[in-house]
């Protein structure tokens, strides 16, 4: 493995068609990451998160990843039909892309969709239909099919939207475990107080990477305006940086 | 019991009850994937698109139409991937264009030289008059491919089909799946095309999946249902074909629809809930995204 991390991104842009979302970035994804991709809508999150996975080839600069490289993906839970006819076990399954001669699960297969069910805690949901579950249910369910494949690095798109507060947290700390056994976690995130202030590194792109470092660095007025093209204020509370959109003041409460 | 002995007398209608049989479980089979990935355009429009390979192959090698007509389906399956990837027309725009053009010049072929096999009618609707073994012979040949790539590629299959997106960053060659499902279906049709009908093919490709996937929530099982409902399909149809004096193809497909409409009514909200939205056109997921 080069010093390089196990995914690197060198001057890369990328977009659809002829249509440039990301331009020139640099960057660098190891396996102690802990990162959040922070940005408004359509400022790229999604399509840096895509150029890493490799969905999108760079319509300029290289990507390059470690050989042998493992990597997991959770996507947004609004990109999949929720309708489609598989139970939470199935759908677990799928990450072991490879299987025997016959199709249907192995002993040991039952074994670790059960062992990884049980770690998210929705053990008991195997058999129902992806429908029936709640969205923090769901995003479990993303997760355990995520860590079922042990990746070196797992990437997650806007992994707290749809989700309620507990499950936010829920999420976080166990992002926190996996980072701690030695997972690199990439995220994206519009949820500035919620998710990013809490993890270790940020990315703020807009186009491109506005800049990169610790939440105490980066957030930051002169970052956000740049980031979100709004004036932003951050107040410290507990040590831990907080912001408050004033150039979009709050009207009054609504009498009744 | 007369009534099912009787017409198994003729060698013809032997063949035929085989043929359509097994067609109806073949394109059944298959259908699941198509209808799950609102492909069943495509189903209708690769048809359509032999058709045209079946008119113009009689011309010059009839004793290979066959291989011809299954190549041009082929053919037309990948231009239309091809076209509607790199985002410039919709997938049903280059369904629409590159399959009705190919079924127009079909049909001109046809009306200006004729046919050397099946008429212009038995063609469009299906006939059961003219089976040889070679095409019994296709037929399994054909099921038991498309049975291998579904044994073999289940998990990707699957996978691909439910979200292509984290399948490919799952390590999936994802285009390579969707091609292979392409050869599969453009063979499917091909095989079953004498029997169905060029215009009736597309049904037997959606109306068993659509009638398992009302019945189930399980992926496995719906496999198996819709290939049972499509056999039993073809096999009813075809005595119903034979004493109604109607083509084959119809028939089948009448059978399918009121299958449906049995189910639709037994199955009650359940199952309307769990078919709502397959294979939707209209909604935001109706293109081939790239």
């Amino acid at each position: 493995m080069s010093d390089d991390g196990l995914i690197h991104l060198a001057s890369v842009s990328a977009g659809y068609g002829r249509t440039t979302v990301l331009h020139d970035v640099t960057l660098s994804i190891d396996a102690t990451a802990f990162t959040g991709i922070v940005g408004p809508s359509g400022a790229g999150k999604t399509t840096l998160l895509r150029v890493l996975l490799g969905l999108i080839e760079p319509s300029s600069g290289t990507r390059t990843t470690a050989p042998g490289l493992r990597v997991a993906y959770v996507p947004q839970l609004e990109t999949v039909d929720w309708k489609f006819p598989v139970t939470v076990f199935e759908c677990v399954l799928m990450a072991r892309t490879e299987h025997r001669f016959w199709p249907w699960p192995s002993a040991q297969e039952r074994k670790a969709v059960a062992a990884v069910l049980e770690r998210l805690g929705i053990g008991d949901l195997a058999d129902r239909h992806i429908r029936e579950l709640s969205g923090g249910q769901q995003q479990r369910m993303f997760l355990a099919r995520a860590l079922l494949r042990e990746p070196q690095v797992l990437l997650l798109d806007e992994p707290t939207s749809g989700v309620d507060i507990n499950t936010r947290h829920d999420v976080l700390h166990l992002l926190g475990d996996l980072h701690d056994d030695g997972m690199g976690i990439v995220l994206t995130t519009h949820d500035l107080n919620g998710m990013a202030t809490h993890l270790p590194h940020l990315v703020c792109v807009n186009g491109h990477i506005v800049a990169e470092g610790a939440p105490r660095d980066v957030i930051v007025p002169r970052v956000l305006e740049e980031t979100f093209g709004a004036r932003l204020e951050v107040l410290q509370h507990l040590g831990m940086p907080i912001v408050v959109d004033t150039s979009h003041p709050m009207r009054e409460p609504i009498e009744r | 019991m007369e009534t099912l002995i009787e017409p198994l007398g003729f060698a013809f209608f032997q063949k035929g009850l085989i043929v359509a049989t097994l067609s109806g479980a073949l394109l059944g089979f298959v259908g699941v994937y198509i209808v799950l990935r609102g492909m069943s355009y495509i189903g209708h429009g690769l048809s359509h698109a032999i058709f045209g390979g079946y008119a113009a192959m009689q011309l010059f090698a009839a004793q290979f139409y066959v291989l011809g007509a299954g190549l041009w389906g082929i053919a037309s399956a990948i231009a239309i991937t091809s076209v509607a990837r790199r985002g410039r027309v919709g997938a049903d725009a280059a369904i629409g264009v590159i399959t009705t053009a190919s079924f127009a010049l079909g049909v001109a072929l046809f009306s200006k030289f004729g046919s050397s096999g099946p008429s212009f009618d038995n063609a469009l609707f299906g006939s059961i008059l003219g089976i040889t073994n070679s095409q019994i012979i296709w037929l399994v040949v054909v099921m038991i491919f498309a049975g291998l790539v579904v044994l073999l590629r289940y998990r990707e299959l699957l996978f691909t089909t439910f979200d292509p997106d984290v399948a490919q960053a799952s390590g999936i060659k994802v285009a390579r799946v969707e091609a292979l499902l392409m050869i599969v279906l453009a063979l499917s049709i091909l095989v079953t095309l004498t029997v169905i009908g060029v215009t009736l093919v597309a049904a037997m490709l959606v109306i068993p999946a659509v009638i398992a996937r009302m019945l189930t929530d399980s992926f496995g099982r719906m496999l198996a249902i819709s290939t049972v409902v499509g056999l039993a399909c073809g096999l009813v149809g075809m005595y119903l074909s034979y004493y109604a004096g109607v083509p084959s193809g119809t028939m089948i497909v009448l059978v399918g629809a009121v299958a449906f409409l049995v189910v639709f009514g037994v199955t009650g909200i359940r199952g309307r809930e769990r078919a709502a939205g397959i294979d939707d056109h209209t909604g935001p997921r109706a293109t081939i995204s790239a």
